[in-house]
């Protein structure tokens, strides 16, 4: 038997999702009621769907000012006519799902966007196409927003005529996951964004930064895949960033970097994949920063630590076939390098507990010559650059002393 | 030709330095590839080993050779044979010897163990430098009738091409620092055939640093298919040059 009070409990229950079990779906497509959505939308209340049906539509700047989901039905397309912006979500608890949505306005004043969020809480942007847009999806002052499955795509050839593809402003508890993004300036481009996560993307080909963020802070990064960006990625001014798995590979050219730190303090980088970069990490001014389990693999130069970092702990990471491990611009060394794999290690283990015996020095003579003078590079693998390097481990004069392992690992830490 | 060229061949496996050469590349590149897990550090070490040894070894075994087949090519020189038959002869089996040796001795290790563009470019400079030294000893062999003096010739000479040369560069890279020389020294680079092997192998083997400022230039001339061509066209050159020199003077010479 079931009691009184439960009986009012359910009724209660029932009550207050009754309206949300009113909610009434309407249709848009060529043979439907709507013709358009802008109609649709001012004829549904809030809490309302509509699905729009499979066709092209040109609905110039389509606003959406209350809490409705529009769902489109086989990629029904909106298209912004090169002047527009497509979607403006001025409204909380909207979802957009399942557009193709093409061929936003370029206004660099205006900031025009595939889809952009207006001051709202709660809007979930999932599953849709955006080609061809200035900004692919722009968020500002959001929260716990959505942002999930996308495909954004641009083609853009200069700077100045591409936005970012996912833009973020002002935001905080925001997820993007899944997203794939490409020919845009940023693939994803975060200021003064906190307490977000941003796992599985993949960005690439992008004409700057692959992911680009500043002032964002306790944000979280987990297994994204950065490849092939014009500068790679560039973190700054932030603090309390956790990056876990993430991939940077190829990112190729002299200022371009895996990823540059520069004014980062307490985060966590632990387990990325660092391949084939010019500059795997470049760190400017870091501090407190954990970077531990990474792999640095056939890159140019795996570490270029400035003298300006300081307390960071740098232990368990795997340096594989670089060609230079870490390179510094001073003497000055304020962090801890201990207990790194390092290919280039050649010292022995006598006591055999995978620790080696003789401190390692990752920095090279040469290194440090070529930060001073870059043309060198073509006497690189000479015998008299060896020559050289095999001195400077005897007798560091121009290597800083004090950058060493004083324990590095035998094998390779298991990942 | 061909008799004498046979005859060389037959004569330099006889004295089986050109075998225990072979060994001893056979065993060294076998060694390097094998005792590492990734195969980069071995072609390294074999980087190495075709930049300092092979130079040092085709310069110093044919000059050695020039200086003891001297009676055999005097008896040569007795008979109605072209003296450009016979000296085309012994380079060409000199050379045929050592490329041999070096192909058989680390060639096919360095394919087998890094089937890729990279290890093809180290083969293809170990047998150009092999060719080139070869024709470098011809010009040192008959440019002194003293063997002592021919052979510290040599020496010299592998010890500038090696070294020397080098350390001229760096300096002339300190004390011109502040000018753009980069396309300068890709020209310099082409006046020593080790510097321009390693650096045609450099490209392949660290293109990730490569990739920066400086790097880019040399990568966009050494690069691209046609820096590539000249390069492999100034070995060639540097082949054909103290060959057709000591040709000359093999020619005028009194002996």
């Amino acid at each position: 038997m079931i009691a009184p009070k439960t009986y009012l409990i359910l009724f209660l229950l029932i009550s207050i999702f009754l309206p949300s079990a009113q909610a009434s779906i309407w249709h848009v497509g060529k043979n439907e009621r709507f013709k358009n959505v802008a109609d649709a939308i001012q004829h549904a209340q809030v809490g309302d769907s509509i699905l729009v049906k499979k066709g092209v539509y040109h609905e110039h700047n389509l606003i959406i000012d209350k809490a409705l989901s529009i769902i489109g039905q086989g990629l029904p397309i909106l298209d912004g006519e090169g002047k527009y912006e497509v979607l403006s979500i001025k409204a909380s608890h909207v979802t957009i799902q399942g557009f193709h949505i093409r061929n936003s306005g370029i206004s660099s004043l205006k900031d025009l966007a595939g889809i952009k969020i207006y001051d709202s809480q709660h809007v979930q942007i999932i599953n849709n196409l955006i080609t061809n847009s200035f900004f692919g999806i722009y968020v500002q002052y959001g929260k716990h927003c959505t942002i999930k499955n996308n495909h954004i795509i641009a083609y853009g050839v200069e700077e100045q005529q591409s936005g970012n593809g996912i833009h973020c402003w002002n935001s905080s508890y925001l997820q993007i996951q899944n997203n794939l993004i490409t020919g845009h300036r940023d693939g994803i481009y975060f200021e003064f964004v906190t307490h977000s996560i941003i796992k599985n993307n993949r960005s690439f080909r992008n004409l700057r930064y692959g992911l680009h963020f500043m002032f964002s802070n306790n944000d979280t990064y987990i297994s994204n895949v950065f490849t092939n960006n014009g500068a790679g990625v560039a973190v700054m001014f932030s603090n309390h960033v956790n990056m876990f798995y993430n991939t940077f590979h190829q990112n190729w050219g002299d200022a371009s970097y895996g990823i540059l730190l520069k004014e980062i303090s307490d985060g966590i980088i632990q387990g990325n994949h660092f391949e084939k970069n010019t500059t795997g990490i470049y760190l400017e001014g870091v501090s407190r920063v954990k970077m531990t389990r990474n792999t640095f693999s056939n890159n140019g130069w795996g570490l270029k630590i400035q003298a300006s970092c300081q307390d960071m702990a740098i232990h368990h990471n795997n340096f594989m076939n670089n060609t230079f491990d870490v390179s510094t611009n001073g003497t000055l060394v304020l962090n801890n390098f201990n207990g790194n794999y390092w290919d280039k290690y050649d010292g022995y283990d006598l006591n055999r507990d995978h620790i080696g015996d003789v401190p390692f020095r990752p920095v090279s003579l040469f290194s440090i010559i070529l930060e001073k003078n870059p043309t060198t590079l073509i006497m690189f693998r000479s015998f008299i650059s060896a020559l050289m390097d095999k001195t400077e481990k005897l007798i560091p004069s121009l290597t800083p002393e004090q950058l060493k392992d004083q324990f590095p690992l035998i094998k390779p830490v298991q990942l | 030709m061909n008799k004498i060229y046979k005859h060389v061949i037959a004569d330099i496996i006889r004295n089986r330095i050109v075998l225990f050469y072979t060994l001893i590349l056979l065993l060294a590149s076998l060694s390097v590839f094998s005792l590492e897990d990734t195969s980069s550090k071995g072609l390294l070490s074999m980087l190495n080993i075709i930049l300092m040894i092979v130079p040092l070894v085709c310069l110093i075994f044919s000059t050695i050779y020039m200086y003891n087949s001297s009676e055999f090519i005097e008896l040569l020189l007795s008979q109605p044979l072209q003296r450009n038959a016979i000296w085309w002869s012994l380079f060409i089996g000199l050379i045929t010897a050592l490329g041999l040796a070096f192909f058989v001795g680390a060639g096919i290790v360095i394919l087998i163990f890094e089937p890729s563009f990279l290890g093809l470019m180290l083969v293809i400079c170990g047998l150009l430098l092999t060719f080139i030294f070869t024709a470098i000893a011809l010009l040192a062999a008959v440019l002194t009738k003293d063997k002592a003096k021919g052979i510290g010739l040599s020496i010299i000479l592998w010890l500038f091409y090696a070294i020397i040369f080098d350390g001229i560069v760096l300096f002339m890279l300190f004390q011109w620092a502040d000018y753009p020389i980069e396309k300068f020294m890709i020209l310099i680079s082409m006046l020593n055939p080790i510097d321009l092997a390693r650096i045609l192998i450099l490209m392949q083997m660290d293109v990730s640093a490569l990739m920066g400022y400086t790097g880019a230039i040399f990568k966009d001339f050494f690069g691209t298919s046609g820096g590539i061509a000249i390069s492999f066209g100034t070995l060639i050159l540097w082949i054909m040059i103290p060959f057709i020199c000591s040709l000359r003077y093999f020619k005028k010479k009194d002996l």
